[in-house]
């Protein structure tokens, strides 16, 4: 054994930073790192699938006629499950980057990233590694819960174009709540923790306008409901998929996402660059 | 400050001066001065709670110091820690590898965050897994590891990067005595082709074995620095031990060597002696005079457990060790250090 017979390695002649397409190759690694963790052990990716399955199936089957009723007058738990999806689907979303934020904070208690920190790699390359592998995450339960919708009669009338700007509002959203969720991971000391502080990304969606309309609220309720984030994005997916009006919603979707998205990757990055000695 | 390294600077690994660090009201580092020249191992030995882990955080860039200038593999730890990083390979006293997934795929993650080729990764993936015997279990999880196994692959993921400078921080705590002297080969072997090893132990003989130099860190200050022949030098801990079974022969010997320190509950005397044949002739020689006879005679040399209780044992530790009663306090609580 000898270590000069290893060939010293190209990132043994120090650069004064590391370049954007080391950053790109190293967040790769990065990646593959926990894809290769998610294929290992997928409990947690099931777990996560799981629960927007089985909220669809209660909603529509166990309350979808009473709800039906309650909203259009009459029973129809078709119309119901049309009315649903798209809250399921966001829900989906958000319950999917909460599993981010426990697989996250695990992730920080194991030693390897204490050796990450002392090696010649970009410094995002962890976050970028956990927000991509999160988001792809996210939008496999997303195809896949938007499959089981299909399956049990749920036809939008989408065009291709809204069908796209569907799939582009999933990917926005998801990658807001992902850094969300990558900042709740890394400042909670227990994954217990990180789970407990996520849950709103799971509770939010039933405080809007996913399983009732937000005007059936009382009315100090019903502010907070039609402007807390889940709503727009919500009634913006509704509009893509079923042509109901979008109105004011779909800008407040946007803005919401690309705020959270910035305000995300600035507290994450904050949290992981800071000297944790202090 | 000047960032041109002259001669002398090139030819030191790490050079640190006034190296500080506190936590909030403690003062972990009250300014450590270190000089661990390229290609050899330096050891910086402690008590628990020394501040060797701190000193290893921050000379391998994981958290930031409060004060000092400090250099590793010629480059400033303060304004140039990627490429100082570039040059390191770390193994901390917690195991940093993945347990998730297996020990192979450890190592070809450290080949591709060190961006070598698919071929070339896979090369020394093969090369370090044999070498450190970990071939049979190269295809498990590294969570099945044993604590030896997961010491070895650790040190074999810090190594693919080929670092002129490592830190091994407590590399063989916990490790049964086959996987000690299994990681003394490997230190050796590390040295010996060059590279620069800091390594950090509270097993002395660890130390004696290994360092070219050793320095003792206690309460945030190096209270000693040297080899480990000049550290023992230190120390007047040599001694002859003479164990007595009969109470009544104990007490005639007590009686004729004024001189030995007693010890009434086992029957021991301690006389001071350097272990020199004159001077042990002369102990022999009072006991016939006396008439008396020992069950057991041993002969102490000072070793580097008595430098550690002398410099380490009182809180406002001295830099120079006063005293016999020190040395005689270690060797009584060797055996529960060991």
């Amino acid at each position: 054994m000898s270590a000069p017979s290893l060939s010293p390695s190209p990132a043994a002649s120090p650069s004064p930073s590391p370049s954007l397409r080391l950053t790109v190759r190293d967040s790769a690694t990065m990646l593959r790192r926990n894809l290769l963790h998610a294929r290992r052990y997928p409990s947690l990716t099931l777990n996560v699938l799981l629960t927007p399955v089985v909220l669809l199936l209660l909603f529509v089957y166990v309350l979808g006629d009473t709800l039906s009723a309650g909203l259009a007058g009459h029973p129809d738990r078709g119309q119901y499950l049309a009315y649903v999806v798209p809250g399921i689907l966001m829900l989906t979303v958000g319950g999917a980057s909460l599993g981010t934020a426990v697989s996250v904070c695990t992730d920080m208690t194991e030693g390897i990233i204490a050796r990450f920190r002392t090696m010649a790699i970009s410094r995002g390359a962890v976050l970028f590694g956990h927000v991509a592998g999160g988001v792809l995450q996210v939008m496999i339960s997303v195809v896949l819960v938007t499959g089981v919708a299909l399956a049990i009669g749920f036809r939008p009338d989408a065009t291709p174009v809204e069908w796209l700007a569907a799939l582009g509002l999933a990917v926005l959203v998801s990658l807001a709540l992902t850094w969300l969720a990558v900042g709740i991971g890394l400042s909670s000391p227990t994954p217990e923790g990180a789970s407990n502080v996520g849950l709103p990304l799971l509770m939010l969606p039933f405080l809007g306008s996913a399983f009732v309309p937000v005007d059936s609220m009382p009315g100090w309720f019903r502010w907070f409901a039609e402007y807390q984030p889940f709503t727009p994005f919500i009634e913006t997916l509704r509009g893509l998929l079923l042509g109901s009006a979008i109105g004011k919603d779909g800008w407040l979707a946007l803005g919401w996402g690309v705020a959270l998205v910035v305000l995300g990757q600035l507290w994450s990055t904050a949290l992981f660059t800071r000297d944790p000695s202090r | 400050m000047t960032t041109t390294a002259t001669a002398p600077t090139r030819d030191l690994a790490i050079a640190a001066t006034g190296l500080r660090k506190a936590y909030g009201e403690k003062t972990v580092l009250d300014g450590i001065d270190l000089a661990v020249p390229a290609g050899t191992v330096f050891s910086l030995l402690g008590p628990n709670g020394a501040g060797k882990t701190t000193a290893v955080q921050i000379l391998s860039t994981l958290i930031g110091a409060d004060g000092g200038d400090v250099r590793v593999a010629g480059y400033d730890l303060a304004t140039q820690a990627h490429a100082v990083r570039a040059a390191i390979g770390v193994t901390g006293q917690f195991s940093a590898v993945d347990n998730l997934i297996t020990g192979e795929e450890n190592m070809l993650l450290m080949a591709d965050l060190h961006h070598l080729g698919r071929r070339e990764g896979r090369r020394i993936t093969a090369e370090l897994l044999a070498a450190f015997d970990l071939v049979e279990a190269a295809g498990k999880p590294a969570s099945t590891y044993s604590g030896g196994m997961r010491r070895r692959l650790d040190i074999a993921m810090t190594l693919v990067g080929g670092p002129r400078v490592i830190f091994l921080d407590e590399p063989t705590t916990g490790l049964d005595p086959r996987s000690r002297h299994g990681m003394w080969r490997i230190i050796r072997d590390l040295v010996a082709d060059g590279v620069t090893v800091f390594l950090t132990t509270q097993y002395l003989d660890e130390a004696d074995e290994l360092a070219d130099r050793i320095a003792v860190l206690d309460g945030g200050r190096l209270v000693a620095q040297g080899t480990a022949e000049e550290l023992k030098r230190l120390v007047p801990g040599g001694h002859v031990r003479l164990r007595f079974t009969d109470p009544a022969a104990y007490g005639s010997a007590a009686a004729a060597l004024r001189e030995a320190s007693r010890d009434d509950a086992s029957l021991t005397l301690r006389i001071p002696s350097d272990g020199g044949q004159r001077q042990l002739r002369a102990v022999l020689d009072w006991l016939d005079t006396a008439g008396v006879e020992a069950d057991e005679l041993t002969v102490h040399t000072p070793d580097l457990d008595d430098v550690f209780f002398a410099l380490t044992a009182s809180p406002t530790s001295p830099a120079s060790p006063s005293a016999p009663a020190a040395p005689a306090a270690g060797a009584d609580s060797k055996e529960t250090v060991r």
